[in-house]
Parts: structure tokens; sequence; C-alpha cells
């Protein structure tokens, strides 16, 4: 794997930059008073983040496999640790959506978060630092260490502004899910250095390198215990059912900054490509009917239970299990179509779950409720909020022309191609039951006004059309322009995919 | 001749940037009207410079972004999608002139709204008329769906949600159950969603696959309102005429039989159909649809609800053209498309004319209306006959193509279907003119649905409706006594 180093690309260590401008902001705030002044620096740092992730995205080289803007400084060589960033295909897309997710989430938060406005920033940044780590880090004990560093901001973001009044058990049930699956996590990385130190051919060093480790996985034994690891860790992350258990509660008692990001970058399936796939291809492609299996059972548990939810961000919760479960079917499919529509899903449930959930908060300042049993006719009150609620919903059950479709029909593609009739059953009753979305958007915002809340609401205000523009402006634009997307991921796709056929092959000769 | 060119996406975007414009001008009326009307116009002008090209076989093309191989997001201008651009933006206008008077010109939100989303079915359905492929006539088939939606619920009642209620659930669940998987199977199995007149599968393709894909197509492209899938066409019809009459005349239902056209003629190819025998099929399907629609609005009194019926039955004759696999049935079927379109639309807006007028909603309230509204009636007389298929209308000639397919293919059952359903349409057309021309007028009967108690004064109101409706009136008589003047053009498209 060919790696271009980030001096040459753009001449300056941009990944390294996205990563800690954040850590910048929180440090000038720490100096400042008044709530403005507050705020105002805290956006503009987001805002810079941003302003460099599209950089990056312009400067980022299509059509090639390698992984580029590449960082590395030796950090402790006896163990074989290093400081060494880098994007490819895979990872590229996910820094510019953290960055507009957090623009987003600070945005939201200006009226929306009135007690302790300063910690909240700080902790809404301190979030950004260890998810953009998560998305570029290649050194695998680095992205142990980010991994773990979400955890604290997470914690307190659901804890402390938290909108449901379960939220202290809701923030501790996410935290212990998380540590049980960090043990594994961290057993599987320790296991995946220490075989590489013993493989022949290594001389005896350990390294926790992906560009290193990936060139040659370790013997079949090795590499299922070290799936099975890795695999519990993002599939409690992702949540992936049956792990799912934090997820609902989390979303409803959360605060909607926080459930943003839960929901909107679905780290777990991220992990499962960043370093599933590639490290221990064999495995991955051996018990790749189990991930179907659990992906198509996703699929319809979740939909059926979004189906008979009243509350919005319930629903969502579900829905997102439900949704996971289809793009783990499409990485199950072991072809280009499943990972590229995985992929794409993913993207596209940042864009979405944002979109959703923004609606969620913004329904929830004005009516202090998002059970439907409160709402009824918004539409007429507030025209703008309904026409953002409406794309929000046609991205969700993945209509044409919105940027859930390009996903979800690649996925078909890919899983009819690897499992025939049962998996295109599967993917059909999630869209179908996607229309749970649209359900709820009809009964909320049209019909007759029914109480006296809704009757004096107002739309949004300017601020808050901002958000909803971008947000809503990028889930149609992805929907006509998908070559927006896939240009990006594919070389790095058939990459992954090229491995896992290898791996196929392989396991076909013994 | 293949050139690549801008005039197909324009085409698109005239009607959105109309769109944009009447939200803009909502304070002012009629120049929020008049922001439609003239993308109406710039939209018909940009089809018509089309017409040259591809009635000399040629194509336009231009594509908006690449997803798979074999199929990107891209627009294709040929014959048959200029047909259905071009009728479309011609009736557009008429019907924008016509809401004007049905619906009035008021300050009214609801009606900016009304006409904005006029102008995106308008998007839509260019779209789908210039759309490369099955991928891009996918997208803006269904973005048609959404579109339409607030239209048919305008009136904000209990039963307008419930009729839009079930449009949505009929669209939507056979686009997604049936439609969806229907081309992802066939990328699978064709390696491409690309149009390509003759057919895109490989030539002899055989298998059950291709056969449930058909069926899959035929279900899933409810806006045919092919028999099962008909349900949601009568339950629209709570929408307000102007709706209904682009519902079933310009937009939704054009599109459907458009897109089992194309399906037809540049996915399958006839040659492939025949061999599958897929034909047979088509034919026995389009058969039951057009008999059991008719029978049904021989015994309906609502005016709607027999336009609604007698719609699925013409809508079943253009597939069943289509079916007959010969080039008179073909031709048949892509000038009934265009002739059913004119006559229908002339009957929905002779309908909302009484409506406005009278409040008469039922066949059995119209008698002796022709000496209260001679205008309307003898509108409605044209559009009436058109639809039976007398000289000399469009009616007649398309459906002398048809009768000519269905020797030319020896479908003599076929025969029979016409003849039949002639004489069913003839039994609920002729019977409400007579009764219009020729009964003396009764007030009592009028009362009867509408609550009046007096008799209302009746005659014509609004020129903004009358002369759409004797302009729509008026082409189905010239198409029917020229239609040399798009012969060419049709047997291009059908061709």
């Amino acid at each position: 794997m060919n790696e271009i180093s980030a001096v040459e690309q753009v001449g300056l260590p941009i990944l390294s930059a996205i990563v800690f401008v954040p850590v910048v902001t929180m440090v000038a705030m720490a100096f400042l008073r008044g709530d403005r002044a507050l705020r105002g620096v805290a956006l503009a740092g987001a805002l810079v983040v941003l302003g460099l992730s599209l950089l990056l995205v312009l400067e980022f080289e299509r059509g090639t496999a390698d992984f580029q803007f590449v960082e590395q400084r030796p950090w402790v060589e006896t163990i074989g640790l290093s400081y060494h960033l880098a994007v490819d295909g895979v990872s590229v897309l996910f820094v510019p959506l953290t960055a507009l997710l957090v623009v987003v989430v600070m945005v939201f938060s200006w009226s929306a978060v009135r007690h302790h406005a300063k910690a909240y920033l700080m902790a809404v940044l301190a979030f950004e630092t260890a998810a953009m780590g998560v998305f570029t880090a290649v050194d695998l004990i680095l992205f142990f260490v980010f991994w773990e560093l979400m955890l604290i901001p997470t914690y307190v973001l659901i804890r402390v502004w938290g909108s449901g009044s379960g939220r202290g058990r809701a923030a501790l049930r996410y935290v212990l899910s998380m540590l049980m699956g960090s043990a594994a996590l961290l057993a599987g990385f320790i296991l995946l250095g220490v075989s590489h130190r013993l493989a022949p051919g290594s001389e005896g060093t350990l390294s926790f390198d992906l560009m290193v480790l990936m060139e040659s996985p370790p013997s079949p034994e090795t590499q299922t215990a070290v799936f099975f690891l890795l695999a519990f860790a993002f599939a409690l992350k992702a949540p992936m059912f049956p792990f799912h258990a934090w997820m609902p509660s989390a979303l409803q008692e959360g605060s909607i900054g926080m459930a943003v990001f839960l929901a909107g970058l679905k780290m777990g399936v991220f992990g499962f490509l960043r370093l599933v796939v590639p490290l221990v291809p064999d495995a991955f492609a051996t018990w790749s009917w189990l991930i179907a299996l659990l992906g198509g059972a996703a699929v319809i548990y979740g939909a059926l239970l979004a189906l008979v939810q009243s509350d919005l961000r319930r629903l969502l919760a579900f829905a997102s299990v439900s949704h996971v479960g289809l793009a783990m079917l499409g990485l199950s499919s072991l072809n280009a179509q499943g990972l590229q529509g995985a992929l794409f899903m993913l993207v596209n449930l940042g864009l979405v779950s944002t979109a959703l959930l923004l609606v969620a908060g913004f329904v929830h300042q004005r009516v202090g409720s998002t059970d439907l049993a409160a709402l009824g006719g918004l539409a007429r009150r507030t025209p703008a909020l309904a026409l953002f609620a409406m794309i929000a919903s046609l991205g969700a059950i993945a209509v044409p022309g919105t940027s859930g479709f390009p996903g979800e029909f690649l996925v078909l593609l890919g899983a009819f191609r690897a499992h025939g009739w049962p998996a295109a059953i599967v993917v059909l009753t999630v869209i179908l039951a996607a229309a749970f979305v649209l359900v709820f958007y009809e009964r909320a915002f049209h019909g007759r006004i029914r109480s006296a809340v809704v009757e004096s609401v107002t739309d949004l205000r300017r601020r808050e059309m901002v958000i909803a523009g971008i947000v809503g402006i990028a889930i149609l634009m992805f929907g006509l322009f998908p070559s927006g997307i896939l240009s990006y991921t594919s070389a790095s796709v058939d990459d992954l995919v090229s491995r896992l056929e290898n791996s196929i092959t392989v396991a076909a000769e013994k | 001749m293949d050139a690549t060119g801008l005039t197909p996406l324009l085409a698109l975007l005239v009607p959105l940037l109309g769109a944009a414009g009447v939200v803009v001008l909502r304070h002012r009326t009629p120049a929020r009207e008049l922001c439609a009307i003239v993308a109406g116009i710039a939209q018909l002008g940009l089809v018509a410079t089309l017409v040259p090209t591809v009635r000399a076989g040629g194509t336009v093309s231009f594509t908006l972004s690449a997803f798979l191989p074999q199929a990107s997001i891209a627009l294709r201008a040929d014959a048959l999608g200029v047909v259905l651009a071009g009728t479309a933006a011609i009736l557009w206008i008429l019907t924008t002139l016509y809401a004007m008077g049905y619906l009035g010109t008021a300050r009214d939100p609801a009606l900016t709204r009304f006409h904005a989303y006029f102008c995106l079915t308008m998007a839509a359905t260019v779209g789908v008329a210039f759309a490369a492929n099955l991928l891009t006539l996918y997208i803006f088939y269904e973005a048609l769906t959404f579109i339409t939606y607030p239209l048919v619920t305008h009136a904000g009642t209990t039963e307008a949600a419930r009729g839009g209620r079930r449009y949505l659930v009929y669209q939507l669940g056979a686009g997604i159950a049936f439609l969806f998987p229907a081309i992802v199977l066939t990328y699978l199995e064709a390696g491409t969603l690309d149009f390509v007149r003759g057919g895109s599968f490989e030539p002899g393709t055989g298998g059950a696959l291709p056969v449930i894909i058909y069926v899959f197509f035929l279900l899933g492209i409810a806006k045919a309102a092919l028999m099962p899938m008909h349900a949601w066409l009568p339950a629209a019809m709570v929408a307000p005429v102007p709706v209904s009459a682009l519902l079933h005349a310009v937009a939704v239902v054009n599109v459907g039989v458009f897109s089992l056209l194309r399906v037809a003629l540049d996915v399958y190819g006839l040659e492939l159909i025949d061999t599958l025998d897929l034909n047979v099929l088509t034919l026995v399907i389009t058969s039951i649809t057009i008999l059991v629609a008719s029978i049904h609005a021989l015994r309906m009194d609502n005016l709607k609800g027999i336009l609604a019926y007698s719609t699925i039955g013409q809508l079943s004759y253009m597939i069943l053209g289509m079916a007959l696999l010969s080039p008179a049935g073909r031709t048949g079927a892509v000038l009934h498309l265009v002739g059913h379109s004119f006559s229908k639309i002339t009957l929905f807006f002779a309908v909302g004319s009484l409506y406005v007028a009278s409040h008469r909603t039922l066949a059995s309230e119209l008698r002796g209306i022709g000496r209260q509204m001679p205008w309307t009636t003898a509108a409605f007389a044209i559009g009436a006959l058109s639809i039976i298929g007398l000289p000399p209308t469009v009616g007649f000639i398309s459906k002398y193509f048809l009768f000519v397919g269905a020797v030319e293919a020896r479908q003599w059952a076929v025969l029979v279907v016409l003849s039949v359903s002639t004489l069913l349409a003839s039994g609920y057309y002729l019977r409400i003119l007579r009764s219009a021309l020729f009964d003396s007028p009764s007030y009592a009967a009028a009362g009867a649905s509408s609550g009046l108690t007096y008799a209302p004064a009746v005659g014509e109101r609004s020129a903004l409706m009358l002369v759409p409706m004797l302009l729509t009136a008026a082409v189905a008589l010239l198409l029917g006594v020229a239609p040399g003047l798009i012969l060419d053009l049709i047997r291009m498209a059908s061709g």
C-alpha cells in the first residue's frame, strides 16, 4: 500500500490540524467569558475544521486506493507505537461529515442549550477531536486512544444536557456497554500485534500499524479470535442487533447534539470497513454468513419496532438499528456493490439522521414534546420546518433522487448477488417499513391542529433555516449526483474487495 | 444523429424556475399565475426545438452524474420522449389558465402551493420523458408521486386526506415492492439500465427471470392503472378538477403508460416480448382491465367517477396497442396517448365548468344542460366522441390504428374486446349527451345531490375556463381531420 505524505500534497499536516484545532479552540475558550464570545469562538473553531476538511476533500486524489495526507512520527518505539494519521477512500468522507455535524450541533445549541453553555461547547469540541482521530488514525493503539477519548464527552453530553428524566441511567448504560467493547477491542489489537511479532519475516518487531499488519494477515485461528473480539466491540458501537440496548434510551434521553453524533456517525460499521475487513479478511469472509444473518435480523427487528413507536426519537433509534443492519448486510455480500452501498449508506445516514434529529429538536423546542399525541397540523404554522421534515423523511425511506437511494440500491444489488432472494426480501422489508417515518410525518405535520401549543408555534428562525437548508440540500444533491460520493470511495472499496476475493480463492484452494 | 446538448436539461429546469417564481410572486396575482404560464411556454419552446432532430431519428443527451457502469443519471431526448413532453407542456399551459378560472386568483397560500407543485409536476414529467435509462426514469417517476400528493389533498378535507393516503400507499407500495426490484434485477440480468431501441437484454435471453421481472414492471408501474393496481385512480378523484385533469390526462397516467412503453420497446424489445409470450400476458391483462373498467363506468352516476374508470380503460388501450407488436398497433398506442390526453382533458374541463356553474356532479343531473351551457356541452360532446372513437375526432384515428394492428397481429379476440368496449363507452357517454341535449331541465334532480331548493341560474361562466376547453376540443378535432401533422413523429416514436 502506497502512502502519499501530507506535506507533498497540501504543504501542511492537515489531518493533525483537523484533529487538534478543536483542542486549541477549547484552550482559547478556557480564558474567555461572556456567552456570545464563547459561542463565537467555539463556532469559529468548528468552521475552521470544516474549512480544512473541505480542503482535504478537494485535494484528495481520487481513483487510487493509496493512503493520503500521511503523517507519521515515532511515538513509543520500544513497543512499536507511532503517531500515524492518514485517510483513504473509506475514511475521507467522514472527516467533512463530522465537521459538518459539529457545526450543525453548535448552531442548533445556540438557543437550545442555555445552561453551562461553555462546558457544553467544550464537550462538543472534545468529541470532535476524538471522532476525527478515530476516522484518521491508522495505528491501532492510536485508534484505540481516540476511541476511548470519545467516551467522556459522550457521557457528559447525555448525562448533563439530556432532555429526559432517565438521562443518568441512559448515560451509564452507554458507558458500560462501550467499556465492555473497549476491553475486547484492546485485546484484539494486542493479539494482532503480538502475532505479527511472532510471525516469520517480521524480525521480532512489534507493530500496530495498519499498513504493516494488513500486508501479512495472521494465521486462520488468530484471525478468528481477532475477528470475534473486534466484531463484538464494533457491533456494540454500531449498534448492531442484538447489542443495541443502549441506543433507544441514549437517543431519547440524551441531548439532541449527542443524538446527532450517536446516530449520524456510524463508527461501528466504519470499524468493520476500516479494520476488520483489511486486517482479518479470511475470518471476515468465513463468518460473513453470521453478519448477514444478524444484519437481516436487525433490519426486520428494527423496522418492526420502529413501526410501533409514537415518539419520534425512539422511532429514529430503531430505524437506526434497522439501517445499520442493512449496511452490515451490504458488507456481508463481500462484493464491490455491497461494500460501496454500505459506505454510501453511512454517509447518507449521517445526513438523514441528523436531519430527522434536527426536526425532533426543532419540534421539541417549540411544542415541548416529540410524541405524536402532542402534535398534528404543524405544517400550517411551520411550512419551512414541514418542508425540511419532508425532505428528511424522503431521504430516510430512500426515495430515488435523495441520498438514501444510491446506497440502498447498491446494497440490494450486492446482497442479491451474494445471497439471492432472501436478501432481497429483507432489503425490501426495511424500505417498506421505513414508510413509518412518512406515516409519522403525515400525522405530525398534516391534519387538523389539535393543541393550543401547536396553534401558536413559530416557523424556523434564520439561523435554523441555514443549517436545515445545508443538510436538506446535501440530501438532495447526493441523490442526483451519487458520483460525488462514489468517485471518492470506489478505488479503496475495489482494493478491499480484491483482498476479500483473494482470501476466498485461497480458502477454496485449500 | 446522436448529439449532446443542454436542451433536455433546460426543459427540466425551466419548470423548476417557474416553481421558484411562483413562490417569490406569491403576494402578487395574477403575476404568480403568469409566471407559471411563461415557464410553460418556455418549456414548450424548448421541446419544440427538439422536434426536427428527433423526427429524423436523432437524440440529444446530457449526463448529470455517473453512478454504476451502464447506469448513470442521464437525460436523452428521443421521439417518444418529445411526444410525452410536448403533450404535457401544451396541456400544462391550458390547465393553468383553466385553474385560474376554476380556483380563482386569490392571494391564498393554498393557491401558491397549488401552482408551485403544478410546476414541479411538469419538471418530473419532463424528467421521465427525457430519462436515458431506467434509473433516471425511476427517480423522476417517484418524484412525481410525492409532488402530486399535495395536489390530490388540496381540498384539505378528511375525504381528501383519505383519498390522498390511498393514492400514496398504492404508488409508493407498488414502486418499492415491485418497480425497484424489477430495476435491480434488470441490471443484474442485462448488465445495463440504458434504453436501447430493440431492447437491452441479450438476444435469446430465456428462463423464468425475465418473465418475473416483466410482471414486476406491470405491477410496479401503478401509474398506468392496470388492474389490479388501478384503485388509486378513482380515489384520487377527491382532487379539484384541474388537478384531476393534470393527473388523468397530462402527467401521471401518461407517465405510467410511457414507462411501460419504454420497458417494452427499449428494455425488452419487441422480439424478446414475442419469444417469451409476454405479449399474450399483456393482452390478457389489458383486455380484462378494459372490459371491467367499462362496466364499472357504465354503472356509475358520478361524473368524475365515470371519467376515472373510462381513463383506466383507455390507458389499457395504449398498452394493448404496444402488445400487439405490429407497426399499426404501436402507432395507435402512441397516437392514443396524445389523442386521449386532449380528449379526456376536454371532458374534465367540461365537468369542472358544470360544477362551477351549477354544483352538479352526477350524470343524471345534466338533463337539458345543453341549452343552458351550449359551449361546454359542445366541448363535452367532442371529447366524448373522441373517447368513444367516432370520426371526425383523433380518437377515431387512433382506434382505427388499433383495429388494423389487431388484424395485422391476427389477434381476433382483441378485435372483439375493442368492439365490445367501444359499445360500452358509447353507452355511458351517449347516455349523458342524450340527456343533456334532449331532456328538459330538471331542477329537482339537481337539488337532490347539492341540497339546492331553488333553481340555480346556470350558464357559461368564465372565459378563462371556456377558452382552454374549446382549444383542447379543437385539437381533438384537428388531429382527427389532419392526423398527418404529427404522424411522422408518432411513427418515429413507436418504431
